[in-house]
């Protein structure tokens, strides 16, 4: 079957590395892949952008090997290809980079990008013979990596083009990079783009699967919007804007701003002083952090993740024990004489949204209403005197799963089948429901579609006019500036910043979180409490 | 390459399970033949022998009430994360909180006034037995699965050293204790239907099958309709979760052990107050370690635990009886059978996953390309 | 099987109008945990029952028991099915057998290695303590540095019983001996150990020993290999085991229980067989010292003469060898 590319009938078909026609694919009754068009201009770099669900993941597994299409052709530079495995895609040339990264972390950076392409019986002869070829793609693409580093000791940025290596070592012509910049600081971001641009030249295609629209517009040629298994369009980028991809990727308008009046803060609800905290290898993980929250305000805490933010509110959930410094939640006092256990902290009126919902927020394999009572299982309501009190716990889950829009309404359904952000809206619904004094909030739409985004965060700031406490802790400085009324900046564990999100942007944000002690000086400057 | 349905629930539950079975049996076949021996005569010994008469019925049913108690012992502990390997000792332990109890009071007390404490005795010194690995998990990292095994050893030296020198009836050749008065025994099966004037064969079935079966009703309760049961499922699917919910996991793994233990223990109340009137030597025999291919089959739910303790009575009593019946097939044979189920049932359950989801894609495919 | 089933056919009509007694002639044998070919006790009965096969023709069942209740089960079973004699293997049985005797008055059994009292069942026991004491004596004969040695198998009352009377045999020769003891393990697992076996028999000659005496079933292999590497002397268990390391074993304490296997189907035949209680010792054979053409170059005269001197001085009485059994306790190692 020969596909004609949509949008450049002029154009000659070999020029394309990439030609997807009429790919459908379903899983049960499912359609993830509805009659998918794609086509991927050689040397250039395409986005594929949509929401959680929209089939981006599947027709890039598809593409790579993991799964085969029901229907539809795959040409690769020209050519129909029957992709079986990973294993076909590599000796096409495809080469992925996954979200989360797969690499043994106690390997060397030679070790890990050589394993499984060893070629030959003898260790020590292949690793030569690759650090040789290695040392020409760095050369070429401009990708500087210490070799012999183990993995580990390497910061994410790093870790990252080790990955792309990996891939251009494998002969790579066309890289998927699936979410790269999640986990990257604004300045590694730029660093990863220069190399994108680099291998560009050089005449490879790049495949961008993102949600974060601006970088869409910041770095590539041509953007695919997926929307329910369709591919709705296909656009170049000069030709669009944000705001217009938003409304493909949703199919309606959407607000990207958070619509909420200016703040009036109150009492301090929430200190905390001097807290320090060391991980087992005696590493400081958090460094004389002292800030304060105020009923009627939402502070952020920005900063890449990893700079302490987990350990932050690890220490304020009682998760972790306090080990120097203080918390004073309303006037109660907890510090490394006076330990609180995530119980008694709930029962002080804190909620605490997990900014990992899979690690800490929810059981995937409990049902809703199980997962909707975590942290209250001790409640009486939810209690008889020897049985759990089932009819209690369902309806509470329906009542919350009503108030918060949850679909589907099924209380016993298990809670890893809901979305990701139905999942978010079902925790977030369960410590919003007790209307906590104080609520801690980490990364609240994590993994979270744009339309959901928009309803947790209208949720937010109405907890905030209620008079409570809130402390938002997230990688996404666009959330965190639109969100939040004062931002705090996090960076090696220390607050290097303290602004009103009025009063600042993104890149000076930025610029914060990749100072470290250079930053001091920048810190308490423009807080209000 | 690969066009995978997912399966009805039907076929999950029963269906997986019975064709594994035939695997089994099919492969235990050609071991059988391969010695000379009609496959198909052997399995009609192995049936009738454990189903087929009432002594053989009385029989499988024993040995289903141990398995019964030591596959929810692993079950409950398997719910928490935790793979309790130390069934065998906990349960040999039990039998001397069994032991001790009923020697101590059997002149006094009839068997229906001795069952509780016996029951509270077992479960406390099986449960007290699977305290420490639980406890050097919980806060000294030490490998349950490691400390398990060892306690298992340093049950069975324990239970020795006692039965050799201090337990033993004087005078006696064996190891054993002395047995227990025969009013303080626990009443065996045929007893008990005498009582309703109905005659049975004499085995040792006895009446701790029925706390097998409360025993069920109570893990079905407690790990699906009381709040401890909850947590213990929290830190077993997810233990940070259960550190944000407010569970102390530490705590909760040194509880599901004990439970898992006390289970355990309780094979005691069939063994030495029902069966053998008192503590012998290695009275347990195994029955731990099938309590782990039991879990492992019944997919650690009550329910499943008493088919899969069905399954593996009839295979013990009915292996027994091929033993019986065949010259050429010694009980080392019959425990190759046994492995046999075990290795289908147990570590290669999900083999025929695969092929199955296949062959459901294939049909439900074909019939909605008919319509 | 079809082989067994002809032959047994065949010589069932040729002997069934041999003997009357014959006809009812069904024997059946139930083995213990340790199954048929332990190398020891259960096999040593299996020897017993094939020498009768061999000898008269007539076919016998067997069943090897895996677990405690199917003790009662299998010796059932067996009565049940008219099995006459049932033999019965090991002290283990002896709960089982008291209870299928008292319910089947016609069955007849046969106990080996325990005593119950029921008027149907024979029970065989042996002194094991008298023929332990002999070898002990021999060890401290030969015994250079002054220091012998036991390894037992699993620590049990009836082992205790071979350690004590050997004790009590070696201090008999001399009075200041010093006898080394060690158990393999707790578990019946120590019946089978032979590395630990060696194991355990290197650190006695570590410490002196130049003769160990095993009392531990399939271990004692393990305990003779180490002996005939470091040069010292072993001595055997059960049955005569000199076969195995000729030139280091010692001799051997020869338990009959085939005997007591073979008598009681041969009794049976011959309409001979009687309930009640037999001790065999040194008096009826049941228990003796082995000599052969392996051991004969380390036995001297004098060595000789002196156990055979020792050994009617126990059958008159005159040396009375203390049984650890009869009160679980041995003065001789206190």
């Amino acid at each position: 079957m020969v596909t004609q590319p949509i949008q450049d009938p002029n154009r000659d078909p070999v020029s394309y590395s990439i030609q997807l026609a009429k790919i459908n694919k379903h899983f049960g009754a499912v359609k993830a892949n509805v009659d998918v068009d794609l086509n991927v201009v050689k040397g250039e770099i395409h986005a594929i952008v949509g929401e959680n669900g929209a089939g981006k993941s599947t027709l890039m597994s598809i593409l790579y090997g993991f799964y085969e299409a029901d229907s539809g052709s795959i040409h690769v530079d020209g050519k129909v290809v029957s992709i079986t495995d990973s294993k076909r895609a590599i000796e096409l040339g495809i080469g992925m980079v996954h979200q989360h990264f797969m690499l043994v972390d106690n390997f060397t950076v030679l070790e890990n990008i050589v394993l499984g392409a060893e070629g030959s019986w003898s260790l020590t002869h292949s690793l030569a013979k690759a650090r040789k070829k290695l040392q020409e793609i760095s050369d070429r693409y401009g990708l500087n990596v210490d070799l012999d580093a183990v993995v580990s000791h390497l910061p994410v940025g790093l870790q990252q083009r080790v990955e792309i290596l990996k891939a251009l070592y494998r002969d790579a012509k066309i890289l998927i990079l699936d979410e790269p910049t999640g986990v990257l600081t604004p300045q590694e971001v730029d660093q990863l783009f220069a190399i994108l641009k680099t291998l560009k030249s050089q005449g490879v295609s790049v495949l961008l699967i993102t949600h974060k629209l601006q970088e869409v517009i910041a770095i590539s040629d041509q953007v695919s919007v997926m929307r329910a298994g369709t591919m709705v369009a296909t656009v170049n980028t000069a030709e669009t804007s944000r705001e217009a991809l938003a409304e493909l990727m949703v199919g309606r308008k959407v607000l990207l701003r958070v619509d909420k009046q200016e703040a009036n803060p109150g009492a301090a609800l929430l200190k905390v002083d001097s807290l320090t905290w060391r991980d087992d290898t005696n590493v400081p993980r958090l460094d004389d952090v002292s800030f304060t929250v105020n009923a009627g305000e939402i502070v952020g805490v920005a900063g890449v993740s990893g700079n302490g933010q987990t350990e932050l509110l690890g220490l304020l959930s009682g998760m972790l024990d306090v080990q120097q410094g203080q918390i004073n939640i309303e006037g109660v006092c907890i510090d490394a004489q006076h330990q609180m256990t995530p119980k008694q902290i709930r029962h002080l009126g804190v909620g605490h949204v997990a900014e990992d919902r899979h690690r800490d927020g929810m059981v995937g394999a409990f049902s809703a209403e199980e997962t909707a009572i975590m942290g209250f299982q001790d409640e009486p309501e939810f209690n008889g005197s020897i049985l759990q009190n089932r009819s209690a716990i369902t309806e509470h889950c329906q009542e919350l799963m009503s108030t918060f829009d949850v679909r589907p309404v099924d209380p016993n359904l298990k809670s890893a089948s809901f979305s990701g952000g139905n999942q978010q809206k079902l925790c977030i619904a369960r410590e919003m429901n007790a209307t906590p004094k104080v609520l801690l909030v980490g990364q609240p739409t994590r993994g979270v579609d744009i339309g959901a985004i928009e309803f947790i965060h209208q949720q937010i700031v109405a907890l905030r006019d209620q008079g409570s406490a809130v402390l938002v802790v997230s990688v996404e400085l666009e959330e965190i500036l639109s969100l939040c009324d004062r931002v705090l900046v996090m960076s090696e564990g220390r607050i290097v910043g303290n602004v009103l999100a009025s009063e600042t942007d993104a890149r000076s944000l930025g610029l914060m979180m990749s100072s470290s002690r250079s930053g001091d000086q920048m810190a308490q400057q423009g807080g209000q409490s | 390459m690969s066009r995978r349905a997912k399966l009805p629930a039907w076929a999950d539950i029963g269906l997986i399970p019975l064709i594994n079975v035939l695997l089994a049996f099919l492969s235990a076949g050609v071991v059988v033949a391969l010695i000379g021996e009609s496959p198909l005569e052997a399995v009609q010994v192995l049936i009738r022998g454990a189903f087929g008469y009432d002594e053989g019925v009385g029989y499988t049913l024993y040995y289903t009430t141990n398995f019964i108690f030591t596959g929810l012992a692993v079950a409950v502990a398997f719910h928490a994360g935790l793979f309790n390997i130390g069934g065998e000792g906990q349960a040999y332990i039990g039998g001397l909180g069994v032991g001790l109890i009923c020697l101590a009071l059997d002149h006094l007390l009839p068997w229906w006034a001795l069952l509780p404490l016996a029951i509270i005795a077992g479960s406390l010194f099986g449960a007290a037995w699977a305290f420490i690995p639980g406890y050097l998990q919980a806060y000294r990292g030490s490998h349950v699965v490691i400390t398990t095994i060892m306690f298992n050893f340093i049950a069975s030296a324990l239970m020795v050293y006692l039965l050799v020198n201090v337990l033993i009836q004087p005078g006696s050749m064996s190891p054993e204790t002395r047995a227990i008065a025969p009013e303080s025994t626990l009443p065996l099966m045929h007893e008990f239907f005498a009582f309703f004037g109905i005659k049975i064969t004499q085995t040792p079935l006895n009446l701790s099958l029925f706390v097998a079966l409360l025993a069920c009703l109570f893990v079905w309760v407690l790990i699906w309709k009381t709040r401890w049961g909850y947590a213990i499922r929290m830190i077993g699917f997810n233990e940070s979760a259960a550190v944000y919910s407010g569970i102390n996991p530490k705590r909760m793994v040194v509880i599901a052990m004990m439970i898992s233990g006390s289970l355990a223990g309780l094979v005691a109340i069939n063994e030495v107050m029902g069966a053998q009137e008192r503590v012998g030597l290695d009275f347990v025999s195994g029955a731990g370690f099938t309590g782990i291919a039991v879990a492992l089959m019944g997919r650690n739910h009550p329910l499943g635990i008493i088919i899969a303790s069905l399954l593996f009575g009839a295979l013990f009593q009915g292996g027994a009886e091929l033993a019986f019946e065949f010259s050429t097939i010694t009980r080392d044979l019959v425990v190759v059978i046994q492995g046999l189920v075990i290795l289908f049932c147990g570590a290669l359950a999900y083999m025929m996953r695969g092929p199955l989801e296949r062959l459901f894609a294939l049909v439900s495919r074909s019939s909605q390309e008919e319509r | 099987m079809k082989r067994v089933v002809l032959k047994t056919l065949a010589l069932s009509v040729a002997v069934a109008s041999a003997s009357a007694q014959a006809a009812d002639l069904n024997p059946a044998v139930v083995f213990d945990m340790g199954g048929k070919f332990d190398k020891s006790f259960n096999q040593s009965v299996y020897n017993g029952m094939e020498r009768f096969k061999e000898e008269s023709g007539v076919n016998y069942r067997e069943f090897e028991v895996t677990n405690a209740s199917q003790r009662e089960q299998a010796i059932r079973r067996f009565a049940q099915r008219g099995a006459n004699p049932i033999i019965s293997v090991g002290f283990a049985q002896a709960a089982a057998v008291d209870k299928v005797a008292g319910e089947f008055p016609d069955a007849r059994i046969t106990l080996i290695d325990m005593v119950v009292d029921k008027p149907n069942v024979q029970s065989v026991v042996f002194n094991e303590h008298e023929g332990s004491f002999l070898v002990g004596m021999l060890a401290a004969m030969k015994s250079e540095t002054g220091t012998v040695s036991f390894v037992g198998g699993m620590d049990i009352p009836l082992i205790r019983k071979f350690e004590c009377g050997y004790a009590q045999g070696a201090q008999y020769v001399n009075k200041d001996i010093n006898v080394i003891r060690n158990m393999t393990g707790t578990t019946p697992s120590a019946w089978n150990d032979p590395a630990k076996g060696a194991e355990l028999a290197v650190s006695q000659f570590d410490r002196g020993s130049d003769v160990v005496y095993a009392a531990a079933g399939g271990t004692g292999v393990g305990v003779y290999q180490a002996a005939a590497d470091s040069g010292k002397y072993a001595i055997g268990v059960d049955s005569n085991q000199n076969y195995l390391q000729p030139g280091t074993m010692l001799t051997s304490m020869v338990k009959r229980v085939d005997v007591a296997a073979y008598n009681s189907l041969k009794a049976m035949q011959d309409g001979t067989w009687q309930a009640g209680f037999q001790a065999l010792g040194l008096a009826q054979g049941g228990v003796d010292w082995a000599l052969d053409e392996h051991n004969e170059a380390l036995i001297t005269a004098e060595m000789k003469s002196a156990v055979e001197a020792a050994k009617k001085a126990i059958i008159a009485g005159e040396i009375k060898v203390h049984d650890y059994m009869s009160d679980n306790s041995c003065p001789a190692l206190d």
